[in-house]
């Protein structure tokens, strides 16, 4: 049998009808996710027709875009009437069609991408489909995950389906180890700043090599989340031993022997030796730097100390211009009103735990907001029961209920004009945290250094003392 | 095979109309349409959010210098932009708010692949043209350009030609007006079959 890749398995065993001359292949959806910004349109397409959600066993709903993170009197503290129907139409339309959905405040609630894998729902070999671009973070189990529109999320909501033309893979090998203080975001800003935005269109990029092995679940979701700002249509990494010890005791995954079977089934997905990829690139871990931003788009990064590149074509002149930066003098130093620890792709435990480690014991720097929002209830609980809450409040921070929050600025908690912030999160497009906002996107331990100096800052000297 | 048509999308055989040029590279689905105004529960109204933050300066008022604003800009259906256009989010308001503000093509030299699906599936043609066509539309912003999806030519303003490709099913999509989702409701017996064959859990 031909060598086929990690892509090729999980595609020849979704295949419900292949591809032909005038159709793409109808590939079935193990796992769809669904929020309140991108589905009230697709519920809509059902009810003008009549039509049933196929299979709302395999369908979970959350809400984590429009929903307040701050609470007042202990009750949500909505932006507006339009988000809170935005909520009650997503609750109205699970309810009408047996579709299970975590509320906010309730247990297991949180942003779509960092609840999946916590329930275990996020398994080797998977198909995984949501409204949102982001959905690419599921990869790092080894599913195929990616995001779609809300039209196709009605196709999935009623045929469990959608058509999909072949992507090409592209394997994306990392060798060497990154330094101390150097991160899984780091890694990936440094991914798109060499390769650029468009570098994985019409992909499916397999992160591979030494220094993705030694990434943890948490850096690998980070790293597989950003595939999309890479331009690929997924990015996804080989299941091992440490995708295996994520998943063993999750609420969906299989116990006891039945554990043990899937292990073996998830073990040979395994790209095969001799596979062929359509497109190969590799990168050198070993010299990264912590990277932070400069510009309006993602590909944008240097390292936090290095100058900022002279701009060689007219949108990175028009990207330093709106940032109100100057090339030739590195980001570090550069003073900073807001600092956000967040989003689907730094909001997990290990993010935290990192910067409450550069935070504990100290204060955020006068002038300075700094506001950290947990991706998940349950990573809210933890964060309290190991006393990372304590860390943030007792430094300044604003310590907020899960939610996807100033990553899109959709609830209340966005950048005023003008305002610099160094951001954990996925986008520094134009007034994406807010119209007249600037983005510096970074690793938590970069934030955290920043929140503390006020300014852009190295985060290694923070982390050792 | 039988066709389906889609109400909500009405078929497109040829584009003819004046160019609004946005030269701008990797232009993203959150300056098509920012966040703030994904709040709706609606598809309808989206055109007046569309480049919202380019379009206003930020008291409101119109920039002059914004190609979209332009007295000639008026009643164009045709955009032609730089590369990855629609990059970003997944958002099908990007597309949504195009076509409400009657726009009916995108004329780019290369598209994110989520936006190119949205605009197929909502009777917005995501025409990709070679470079050397394209910097001659963007030369000439406001001239009179004709797209023939059919055949997949565009007659550009210096009279010559330029071919691009569209994927089978979605130009079947645009020209024909059918739905995806009433063609994957034509395959239930395949999908049934397919969930029987499935294991439990």
């Amino acid at each position: 049998m031909k060598p086929r890749t990690l892509f090729d398995r999980v595609w020849d065993a979704h295949v419900v009808v292949p591809e032909a001359d005038d159709h793409p292949a109808v590939i079935y959806v193990d796992v769809h996710l669904v929020h309140e910004v991108t589905s009230p349109q697709a519920f809509s397409m059902l009810g003008d027709r009549g039509l049933p959600v196929r299979r709302p066993d395999r369908t979970w709903a959350t809400v984590d875009h429009s929903i307040p993170t701050r609470l007042d009197g202990g009750r949500p503290a909505w932006l507006n009437a339009a988000t809170r129907r935005q909520v009650a139409t997503l609750e109205a339309n699970c309810e009408a069609h047996g579709v299970p959905l975590f509320r906010a405040g309730e247990p297991g609630q949180g942003i779509v991408h960092v609840i999946g894998p916590e329930m275990g729902l996020t398994q080797p070999g998977r198909t995984i489909v949501c409204g949102d671009s982001h959905t690419s973070t599921h990869g790092a189990f080894g599913a195929w995950a990616f995001g779609i529109g809300t039209s196709e999320v009605a196709q999935v909501l009623a045929t469990q389906c959608l058509l999909q033309s072949r992507p090409r893979t592209l394997s994306i090998e990392i060798s060497g180890a990154l330094r101390p203080g150097v991160s899984a975001k780091d890694l990936i800003l440094g991914l798109i700043a060499r390769f650029g935005v468009d570098a994985g269109r019409g992909h499916v990029i397999e992160y591979r090599g030494p220094a993705i092995r030694r990434l943890d679940m948490e850096g690998r979701m980070t790293v597989c989340n950003m595939s999309i700002e890479a331009g690929a249509r997924a990015g996804l990494i080989g299941p091992d031993d440490e995708t295996f010890a994520w998943l063993e005791g999750c609420d969906l995954v299989p116990r006891g022997a039945a554990f043990g079977r899937a292990v073996e089934r998830w073990r040979r997905l395994a790209t095969d030796e001799d596979a062929r990829f359509d497109g190969e690139l590799h990168f050198d871990a070993s010299g990264l730097e912590p990277m932070v931003t400069w510009g309006t788009n993602p590909s944008m990064a240097c390292g936090v100390a290095e100058p900022i590149p002279e701009p060689t074509d007219p949108e990175a002149r028009a990207a330093l211009d709106y940032m109100g930066l100057e090339p030739g003098r590195p980001l570090a130093g550069r003073p900073v009103d807001v600092v956000f620890i967040g989003s689907c792709t730094n909001a997990r435990i290990s993010d935290l735990r990192t910067a409450a480690g550069v935070l504990r014991g100290r204060r955020v720097r006068d002038g300075t907001r700094l506001l950290v929002v947990p991706g998940s209830g349950s990573v809210r609980d933890q964060a309290r029961a190991e006393g990372l809450d304590e860390a943030f409040l007792a430094a300044g921070a604003e310590w907020r209920e899960p939610g996807c929050s100033m990553c899109i600025g959709m609830n209340g908690d966005h950048l005023r004009s003008g305002e610099l912030a160094v951001s954990t999160s996925n986008r520094n497009f134009e007034g994406r945290q807010g119209p007249g906002g600037r983005t510096v996107l970074a690793s938590p331990a970069t934030a955290a250094a920043s929140a503390l100096a006020g300014a852009v800052s190295d985060p290694r000297p923070w982390l050792n003392s | 095979m039988v066709e389906f048509l889609n109400s909500d999308m009405k078929p497109l055989r040829r584009i003819v109309s004046r160019t609004v040029v946005l030269p701008a590279d990797h232009v993203d689905t959150d300056q098509i349409i920012p966040a703030r105004f994904l709040t709706t529960t609606s598809r309808d109204g989206l055109g007046a959010a569309l480049f919202a933050d380019w379009r206003r300066d930020g008291s409101g008022g119109l920039r002059s210098d914004f190609p979209l604003n332009r007295p000639e800009a008026s009643g164009a259906r045709i955009l032609v932009a730089g590369v990855n256009f629609g990059c970003g989010s997944s958002r099908e308001h990007a597309p949504w708010a195009l076509v409400d503000a009657g726009f009916e093509a995108v004329i780019s030299p290369s598209f994110a692949d989520i936006f190119r699906g949205n605009a197929a599936r909502n009777g917005l043609a995501p025409v990709e043209l070679d470079a050397v066509a394209h910097a001659e539309l963007v030369a000439s912003p406001g001239a009179e350009v004709s797209i023939a999806l059919e055949t997949g030519v565009v007659t550009l303003p210096g009279g010559g030609t330029a071919r691009f490709d569209l994927d089978p099913f979605a130009r079947r999509c645009l020209l024909t007006g059918l739905s995806p989702l009433d063609f994957l409701l034509s395959h239930d017996d395949r999908i049934a079959a397919w969930e029987d064959g499935l294991p439990s859990g």
